[in-house]
């Protein structure tokens, strides 16, 4: 009987292909893109204000809002942060990449990739509250500052405008850190990857035409790993543009896009607005990649 | 493969650099452990005030703590079998077949994953409003398992393309029928990536936090918990200690998960 099963879908590929993956599509159209559609129709709804209720009728006002003042001061700010935490991770990411992909014998070199992915997957959140931790008042950061007598270069730092704050854990400059640390090991994995391609002929022969270790590095390795470095800045950039939960829990009052996104929809339940917001990440993040793949970026990945 | 044994050793600018790359990743998961221990209830203070095993126990007679975490449980594991399922057919009608749209399909898997979480919450979060759905256990369950899938899918399909087709081909050739070849050879061989990806699934959606805020109504899953006590917080010392708990339970499957493709990449590597 089962023979006689199997025999009859392996006469007919196209069946068997149909039942396997009938599933899975049906999953992802119905529920993933399905909601995706939902989000852009949504954003094309408005709130009455009287009311409090979404008008499920085609307008622009919705997007009329985006574009207001404040909005843009929120856009222009997480895009600010998000270039701010790509620079830093990839200069932060760079010496470890660099001494897996071409210094760590083999052994090493699968326990260290181990260490920078398990961090990639897991405890994100958990991750992020270690940093409520290091960055309180009277926290572990603090202890060393004093320590070292560095009280005023602390002070200084949070006395600055716009990024300042009262303490390292209320402040722009509290966020960046953890930002910087939270996305860090995306960009690590695709800058190792693209050193490992570079082909040690290439070193041995920049080294044998007499270019000192300083001028290899800098003409051969540097540009290998370009692709590399642009490959994770999509990750940190589009990570760090999409996230609320460390303005959220490291923060002051002045709004990311994800809180905006996050607050509209739950107290307020203007989900038009929150849609429509979200639309701001998505464009910026599909210009990027255009941008991106460009530069070769996508075959790091 | 580049760089098997070096002949030159890195130089000690790059080994400190490195080093300090690397401590920036661990100390902080440290840390964390190390707070699960303080007697400091009220602040975050540095040095520690003195060591305390207390607040396990405290946490242990939490029943809000407990209700989170078997809620957490549930849908992990309900995300994690959904996303096996039908991560392995997506894997195994790529693999076997060319067809119109092949491409289209792995970029469909790998988007939840690839635009930012407030994303794909928020096109779930409007979808569920427009019909009207009420929010339940299966709508956090729901928005997990698109983001479970990939990774399965990926895991699998890695797999299948190191596994010769022709241990397929004798089996049929043999006279097993497909529900046989598929039971004592291809499962066997898939059987590490599916541990792989499954785990790795579990762990993902274990602390998911973004898209959980955006489809649960009512249920509070661990990470919704801890994330309450990051904006308000109340229970300090519990909340490390529930921090060093979701530690262990999310690092310890992911590092199996990374060693066992390690290894089944390592082994490739030898042949």
């Amino acid at each position: 009987m089962l023979t006689r099963i199997s025999t009859y879908f392996y006469r007919r590929p196209n069946l068997s292909l149909a039942l396997l993956l009938g599933l899975p599509l049906l999953y992802m159209f119905v529920v993933y893109l399905g909601s995706l559609f939902a989000l852009l129709l949504n954003s094309f709804y408005y709130l009455e204000e009287f009311t409090g209720l979404v008008v499920r009728e085609f307008t622009l006002r919705t997007y009329v809002t985006v574009f207001s003042p404040t909005n843009l001061g929120i856009f222009g700010r997480t895009a600010g942060m998000a270039a701010a935490v790509t620079i830093a991770d990839a200069l932060i990411a760079f010496p470890l990449a660099y001494y897996i992909a071409k210094f760590a014998s083999r052994r090493a070199r699968t326990w260290l990739y181990i260490a920078v992915t398990v961090p990639l997957w897991s405890s994100y959140l958990v991750r992020v509250y270690s940093w409520k931790l290091i960055l309180a008042k009277e926290g572990i950061l603090s202890w060393f500052i004093n320590l070292f007598h560095m009280n005023f270069l602390l002070d200084w730092l949070l006395s600055l405008p716009e990024i300042g704050g009262s303490s390292l854990s209320l402040s722009p400059i509290g966020m960046f850190i953890a930002f910087c640390y939270i996305w860090l090991p995306y960009m690590i994995v695709p800058i190792q990857t693209a050193l490992e391609r570079v082909p040690k002929s290439l070193i041995e022969a920049s080294g044998d035409l007499g270019a000192s270790a300083s001028q290899t590095f800098r003409k051969v390795i540097l540009p290998l790993a370009y692709p590399g470095v642009i490959a994770g800045s999509i990750f940190t950039f589009s990570l760090t543009l999409g996230d609320f939960i460390v303005p959220q829990s490291l923060g002051n009052s002045r709004f990311f896009i994800g809180q905006a996104v996050y607050s509209h929809q739950g107290t307020s339940g203007n989900i038009p607005l929150a849609a429509a917001l979200t639309m701001g990440p998505v464009v910026i993040m599909i210009i990027y990649l255009l941008l991106a793949r460009k530069t070769g970026a996508f075959d790091a990945l | 493969m580049p760089s098997k044994y070096s002949a030159e050793k890195a130089s000690l600018g790059l080994r400190l650099g490195a080093l300090g790359t690397l401590l920036f990743l661990y100390v902080p998961i440290l840390i964390i452990f190390l707070y699960a221990f303080t007697t400091d209830e009220k602040t975050f203070s540095f040095p520690l005030p003195g060591l305390t095993t207390k607040w396990f126990g405290v946490a242990l007679g939490r029943a809000d703590l407990w209700s989170a975490l078997t809620l957490s449980l549930q849908i992990a594991l309900i995300a994690t079998a959904s996303a096996l399922i039908l991560g392995t057919l997506a894997a195994a009608a790529v693999y076997r077949s060319n067809f119109f749209g092949k491409d289209a399909i792995s970029l469909l898997l790998i988007l939840p994953i690839a635009l930012p979480g407030i994303v794909t919450g928020i096109a779930l979060r409007s979808a569920i409003g427009s019909l009207d759905i009420p929010f339940s256990y299966w709508t956090i369950v729901i928005g997990h398992a698109t983001f479970c899938i990939v990774v399965v899918y990926n895991n699998v399909l890695a797999r299948f393309r190191r596994m010769q087709g022709s241990q397929v081909e004798a089996s049929m050739d043999l006279g097993a029928n497909s529900f046989q070849t598929f039971r004592y050879v291809v499962l066997p061989n898939i059987a590490t990536a599916l541990l792989a990806g499954g785990m790795l699934a579990f762990a993902l959606s274990f602390d998911e936090v973004i898209v959980t805020t955006f489809t649960a109504g009512q249920q509070t899953t661990l990470p919704i918990w801890i994330f309450s006590q990051l904006t308000r917080p109340r229970d300090r010392p519990v909340t490390n200690v529930v921090a060093m708990f979701v530690i262990l339970i999310t690092f310890l499957p992911i590092f199996f998960a990374q060693k066992i493709s390690a290894e089944a990449s390592d082994t490739e590597g030898d042949k």
